[in-house]
């Protein structure tokens, strides 16, 4: 009977009609029940369409460009996770803290197909932040491009990159002073984000090789990818 | 790098919301900037707060698109609840809530493109005609919660009901304008009041 009142919620929640206390009850509840998931899935939807039952007057011409100024400004904002040495101390042990949490619950709670998923998306998202800092440079070559920051944050975008069997993985380097780093694992694609997990100064050089599964410490291929950074300082 | 975004589904625009695409956003609000004001005007009746529904809205989309699951709810659904909820936020904060529900407002001069304004107003008398089938309570419950902000306990105190009886008509209401919806039925094209008393 308890459980029959809450499936009717459903209804009230999808309309945006209950209190924020009744709305948290009812999300815990929704967490484990698959009968209210999908009977809001269609409730939603319906709610929705009375949005379209009203009139629709054209909205002030500035509106589009104040919300897409404003996402932009959020989105530069955002303290990337990986480069570590951009970041100061305070800031890091803040970002490890919440990132563990994170990553605790995260592999607990979901399937591998999402973590990959989502790591795939976050490793955009963090080469889309690179991209998008001011004075960022892009170094074109036959396969892709490397984006490198002012800060030394770097990241790679490669095309048309084929997909290895299991036992081998690609693997970034980064090179200063003639002794490569590695800077991160990855799959093959149509297209592929990297974000490089070492600082690319002036003069370093990125590399890529095909390793075995795990990586290596030191390239033990012929790099099939040699990216040298620009030696202008900017 | 331009993308043309003609040929993609709602989906796949916020797919690439999701890569921080600032164009696909720009695209988002395009296909449904005009329907999230007009309903964050209908709850709230203030320009500038129905401005700042719409904002958050799309930003709350900016931030959440890499959460986006097709499989859950389709693209506009999802958009258009974030902006609805900031609606109902605001209007409860502000205390802005009448009973006295203007049924629409008058015929406005839309200055949309001609295709659009078409297509808003066929939407617009498709479910309009659904509203209408429905049973006088069932429909304003509907409407109070939707348009108006009110929770299932406020409208129950306003109407005199108890609680579940509120919570009933919303949910026989909302499930049976979706059958409606989903089949108008043959009377589809006319316009049949419901009676009021049988």
């Amino acid at each position: 009977m308890e459980a029959d009142t809450i499936h009717q919620l459903t209804a009230a929640y999808a309309l945006d009609a209950l209190d924020a206390e009744e709305a948290r009850e009812y999300e815990a509840h929704l967490s484990h029940c698959e009968r209210c998931r999908e009977d809001l899935v269609e409730l939603s939807e319906t709610a929705t369409a009375l949005a379209y039952a009203t009139e629709a007057p054209v909205p002030p011409a500035d509106l589009r460009a104040r919300i897409l100024q404003r996402a932009q400004s959020e989105r530069a904002n955002i303290v990337p996770l990986r480069p570590r040495w951009a970041i100061p101390v305070a800031a890091v042990a803040a970002v490890a803290a919440c990132a563990a949490i994170g990553l605790a619950i995260w592999s607990t709670s979901l399937s591998g197909k999402l973590d990959r998923r989502e790591a795939a998306l976050s490793a955009q998202e963090r080469v889309a932040e690179i991209i998008a800092q001011p004075g960022a440079r892009n170094i074109s070559f036959s396969r892709g491009t490397l984006v490198v920051a002012p800060t030394g944050e770097a990241a790679l975008v490669l095309r048309n990159l084929a997909k290895l069997d299991r036992r081998y993985t690609y693997e970034a380097w980064v090179a200063r002073g003639g002794v490569p780093q590695a800077a991160g694992l990855f799959q093959g694609g149509d297209a592929v984000s990297v974000p490089l997990e070492q600082p690319v100064r002036a003069g370093a050089v990125v590399m890529v090789t095909r390793e075995k599964a795990g990586g290596t410490g030191a390239p033990t291929q012929h790099p099939f990818v040699t990216v040298k950074s620009s030696t202008q300082t900017q | 790098m331009p993308h043309s975004f003609a040929h993609l589904s709602d989906e796949a625009v916020v797919a690439l919301v999701a890569r921080s695409d600032q164009s696909a956003l720009a695209e988002l609000y395009d296909r449904f900037g005009r329907v999230a004001y007009g309903v964050a005007l209908r709850v709230l009746r203030d320009e500038k707060l129905a401005e700042d529904a719409v904002q958050e809205g799309f930003l709350t989309a900016w931030r959440n698109a890499d959460r986006f699951m097709p499989e859950r709810a389709k693209a506009s659904t999802w958009l258009l609840t974030f902006v609805h909820r900031r609606a109902v936020d605001l209007v409860r904060r502000e205390n802005r809530r009448r009973v006295d529900l203007l049924p629409d407002r008058a015929e406005q001069p839309a200055s949309g493109s001609a295709e659009e304004d078409a297509w808003l107003r066929f939407e617009r008398e498709r479910v309009q005609t659904a509203l209408k089938q429905l049973p006088d309570q069932q429909r304003e419950a509907l409407e109070l919660a939707y348009y108006g902000g009110f929770s299932q306990s406020e409208l129950a105190e306003r109407l005199g009901q108890p609680v579940g009886t509120i919570k009933s008509r919303m949910f026989t209401g909302l499930a049976r304008l979706r059958e409606l919806l989903a089949d108008p039925g043959p009377g589809e094209t006319a316009w049949k009041p419901t009676p009021s008393t049988s």
